[in-house]
C-alpha cells in the first residue's frame, strides 16, 4: 500500500511543457531516495488548470504544484516526500492561505464552482492502466446493464435523464437511440465523433486522454441498447496522445473481455474500431464523417434519410459525441433523477469548456448547465489578464457566435445561448478583451471556414468568400460595410447547404447587431 | 477474459488509493513527524505501518500524512492523531508496533492509548 501517491499530468498541455520529463525524473528520484515502494508516481490525464502546467499534485496533502521544472523535482523528492517539508515556493499561491496553511484544491477559484462528471476521472486515474478506472467503479456501468437492464430500460434511463449531444446540436441522446434502436436490421453500429475541430476546443481531446476507457464502456452500452455489435471511434490523427491511449485502451478492454465477443460471460458481442481523420473540419459532421469512414472522400450527405434509419454503410447508427458518452456510465450508475437535478429546465447535467483567449486560467473546466458567463469567466477563469474590460466571448466555433458583455449574466445552457443568437457548440469559449477588433474576429472564422468548406454545396463553397471579401474591403475602407446585405448574403449561405459548417456565419458578422463598439468601428 | 467477480476484487483493491485522493476532506488525521529527527528515530517504518493498518482495517474517514519537525526532537517519532470528538493526541517514542494497538483502541473505538502519550512519558 502507497502512503503518498504523485500524480504527473500528462495531457497535451502539460506535455507540451515538458511533463514527460518531469515524470522521468520524478521516477528516478523517488527510486533514488528510496521511496518506490512508498510513493506511487502516476502520469494522468488533464487536471484543467493548463495555464500553470506542467502540473504535480501530491496526496494525500493535495499539494499543487504549478509550472514545475525539471530542476525542482529533486527538492521536491527530497523535502516533500522524504521529509514531509512541503515546498512553498511552487504552490499554486490560490491554494496558500494567509497564514500559511493550505488550502484543499477545491476550495480554490477555479475549481469551487465546478462539477465534474464527465471529467470525473480526468487527472485523478492513469489512462493507460484499465485496472484504476475499474477501480473508480469503471465498467460497473456496462456490468449493470447487461446483467440487469433490457435495452428498453436503458434507453428509457438515458432518455429520462434529459442529456442532450454535446457536440453543440443538443438533441436528446436517449431519443437518438430510440430511433436507431427501433430500426430493425442485421448490423447496426454505434459511432463516436471525435472529430473535434473547431477552433479553441480540446474538450474531447481531455476526455480521451484522461478517461478512454469511459468512452468504451458507454459505446457497449449504446451498442447494447440499440442492439449493434460494431463501433467506430472517429479520431482526428492530429490528436496523438488520444490516440495512443485509445489504442492502448482498446487493447486492454480486449485482453479483459470488456470488448469482443461473449463480454463478461452475458452472451453480448460488441467491438471498437479507431479511425484516423485526415484533418477536414467538415469530417466533424455526422453524415461526411461516416462517408469519411467508409472509405470515401468526406463529404455530407443530404438529410433525410437521417443516420438512424440509414447511416453508416447505410444501416441504422448512432453517432454521439464524446463527452456526450463521457457522461453515460454515471447515468446508468446513479440514475436519471440524479441528471436530471443538475441543470437548467431544458439543459440537465453539466457542459465542459474549453476556456481560451484572454483569460488567466487558460484550461479546462465542467460547469452544471445554468452557470453564468460571467462566473466562469471571473471565477473559474480567473478573469481577464492585465485588468482589461470583457468585450465578447465567442461559444460554438465557426457556426457560433460572440456573446457581448450586456449578455455577460446570461445563464448558460444550449436555449439559453440560441435566444441571443450564439450556440453551445462543443464547447470551445474563447474570451475577447476590449482590445479585440471584432472585425478581426469574424473575419479569423470565415477563413476558417473559407479553408475548410468541402466545396460540395455552392452557397458555401462561394458564399461564405464572398462574405470574406466583403470584410476585407470593408476594413480597407473602399467599401463601407452594410450589416443588411451581409446578412442577407450570410443567410442564403446558411439555408441552402446540406451541413451546418456555414450555417450561421451571420452571428459571427453581427457583433453585436447594431452596437457602435461592434463591427463598424475598430478599436485598433 | 475476467468474471464480474475478478473485476470487484480489483475495484475493492484500488479503494486503498481512492481514499488517498480524498484525504483532504477527512474526519481524522493522523500525522507523522517525518524530520531529520523523526526519520533518524525510525520514523518511516512507523509511517508505512499506519498506511497499512489504515488500508487493512477499511478506515475510509482516516487520512495518513507527513510533516515535518514537530519540534520535541528527543521524543521522535512522534505522531499526532485529530479526532472530531478528542482533538489532537500526540503519541511520542511510536514504534511501528505499537500501531495496531493505536489505531484500535483510539481511532475504532475512540480511547487513546494514555501510556505512549507525551503525558504519560513525561511523568
Amino acid at each position: 500500500m502507497y502512503r503518498s501517491q504523485v500524480l504527473i499530468c500528462g495531457g497535451t498541455g502539460c506535455t507540451s511543457s515538458n511533463s514527460r520529463k518531469i515524470l522521468d525524473a520524478m521516477y528516478t528520484e523517488v527510486e533514488k531516495a528510496g521511496l518506490s515502494d512508498e510513493v506511487k508516481v502516476v502520469q494522468t490525464g488533464c487536471f484543467g488548470l493548463c495555464a500553470l502546467g506542467p502540473i504535480v499534485i501530491v496526496y494525500p496533502e493535495g499539494c499543487f504544484y504549478s509550472q514545475v521544472k525539471t530542476d525542482d523535482v529533486t527538492e521536491i523528492v527530497n523535502e516533500h516526500l522524504l521529509k514531509g517539508r512541503i515546498v512553498k515556493r511552487l504552490l499554486y499561491t490560490e491554494t496558500v492561505k494567509e497564514d500559511d496553511s493550505i488550502l484543499s484544491l477545491n476550495e480554490t477559484g477555479f475549481y469551487k464552482k465546478q462539477m465534474r462528471i464527465a471529467l470525473k476521472n480526468c487527472g485523478v486515474i492513469n489512462p493507460e492502466v484499465i485496472d484504476e478506472y475499474v477501480g473508480q467503479d469503471g465498467y460497473l456501468a456496462l456490468e449493470k446493464v447487461l446483467t440487469e437492464m433490457t435495452p428498453e430500460d436503458v434507453i428509457k434511463t438515458v432518455k429520462d435523464s434529459g442529456l442532450r449531444g454535446r457536440g453543440g446540436g443538443g438533441f436528446l441522446t436517449g431519443l437518438k437511440w430510440q430511433l436507431a434502436a427501433g430500426n430493425a436490421a442485421d448490423q447496426k453500429y454505434v459511432c463516436c465523433n471525435a472529430d473535434e475541430g473547431d477552433p479553441g476546443a480540446f474538450m474531447d481531446r481531455s476526455v480521451l486522454e484522461g478517461d478512454p476507457h469511459c468512452v468504451l464502456e458507454a459505446m457497449a452500452i449504446a451498442g447494447y441498447a440499440i442492439g449493434a455489435s460494431m463501433g467506430y471511434i472517429y479520431v482526428r490523427a492530429e490528436y496523438p496522445i488520444a490516440v495512443s491511449r485509445l489504442r492502448i485502451a482498446i487493447d486492454q478492454a480486449h485482453e479483459y473481455g470488456l470488448l469482443g465477443d461473449n463480454i463478461l460471460g452475458t452472451g453480448f458481442q460488441f467491438d471498437v474500431e479507431l479511425r484516423l481523420g485526415a484533418g477536414a473540419f467538415v469530417c466533424g459532421e455526422e453524415t461526411a464523417l461516416m462517408t469519411s469512414i467508409e472509405g470515401n472522400r468526406g463529404e455530407p450527405r443530404v438529410r433525410p434519410p437521417y443516420p438512424a434509419l440509414k447511416g453508416l454503410f447505410g444501416k441504422p447508427t448512432i453517432l454521439n459525441n464524446v463527452e456526450t458518452y463521457a457522461n453515460i456510465p454515471q447515468i446508468i450508475l446513479n440514475g436519471s433523477e440524479w441528471f436530471q437535478s443538475i441543470g437548467t429546465e431544458k439543459s440537465k447535467g453539466t457542459k465542459v469548456f474549453a476556456l481560451g483567449g484572454k483569460i488567466n486560467n487558460t484550461g479546462l473546466v465542467e460547469v452544471p448547465m445554468g452557470t453564468t458567463l460571467r462566473e466562469i469567466v471571473d471565477v473559474i477563469g480567473g478573469g481577464i489578464p492585465g485588468g482589461k474590460k470583457f468585450k465578447a466571448a465567442q461559444t460554438g466555433g465557426p457556426s457560433g457566435g460572440c456573446i457581448p458583455a450586456s449578455h455577460y449574466d446570461i445563464e448558460i445552457d444550449y436555449d439559453n445561448l440560441i435566444s441571443i443568437g450564439s450556440m453551445m457548440g462543443s464547447g470551445g469559449l474563447i474570451v475577447m478583451d476590449e482590445d479585440t477588433c471584432m472585425v478581426d474576429i469574424a473575419k479569423f472564422f470565415l477563413d476558417f471556414t473559407v479553408d475548410e468548406a468541402c466545396g460540395k454545396c455552392t452557397p458555401c463553397r462561394v458564399g461564405t468568400k464572398r462574405l470574406h471579401e466583403m470584410l476585407e474591403k470593408s476594413q480597407t475602407a473602399t467599401a463601407p460595410w452594410k450589416t443588411s446585405t451581409s446578412w442577407k448574403s450570410s443567410a442564403i449561405t446558411s439555408k441552402k447547404t446540406r451541413c451546418a459548417v456555414s450555417v450561421r456565419q451571420h452571428r459571427t458578422l453581427c457583433f453585436p447587431p447594431s452596437n457602435s463598439s461592434g463591427m463598424n468601428i475598430c478599436p485598433i | 477474459m475476467k468474471t464480474i467477480a475478478e473485476l470487484k476484487a480489483i475495484r475493492e483493491a484500488a479503494q486503498g488509493s481512492k481514499n488517498i485522493y480524498e484525504g483532504t476532506e477527512k474526519e481524522i488525521r493522523i500525522v507523522v513527524g517525518m524530520a531529520t529527527c523523526g526519520i533518524a528515530a525510525g520514523a518511516r517504518p512507523v509511517l508505512n505501518a499506519l498506511v497499512d493498518e489504515v488500508t487493512r482495517r477499511k478506515l475510509n474517514n482516516v487520512v495518513v500524512t507527513q510533516t515535518g519537525c514537530i519540534g520535541i526532537c528527543q521524543f521522535e517519532p512522534v505522531i499526532e492523531i485529530t479526532t472530531p470528538e478528542l482533538g489532537k493526541v500526540t503519541y511520542v517514542k511510536v514504534t511501528a508496533e505499537k500501531i495496531p494497538q493505536i489505531i484500535t483502541e483510539h481511532v475504532v473505538n475512540g480511547k487513546p492509548v494514555e501510556q505512549y502519550t507525551i503525558g504519560a512519558y513525561k511523568k
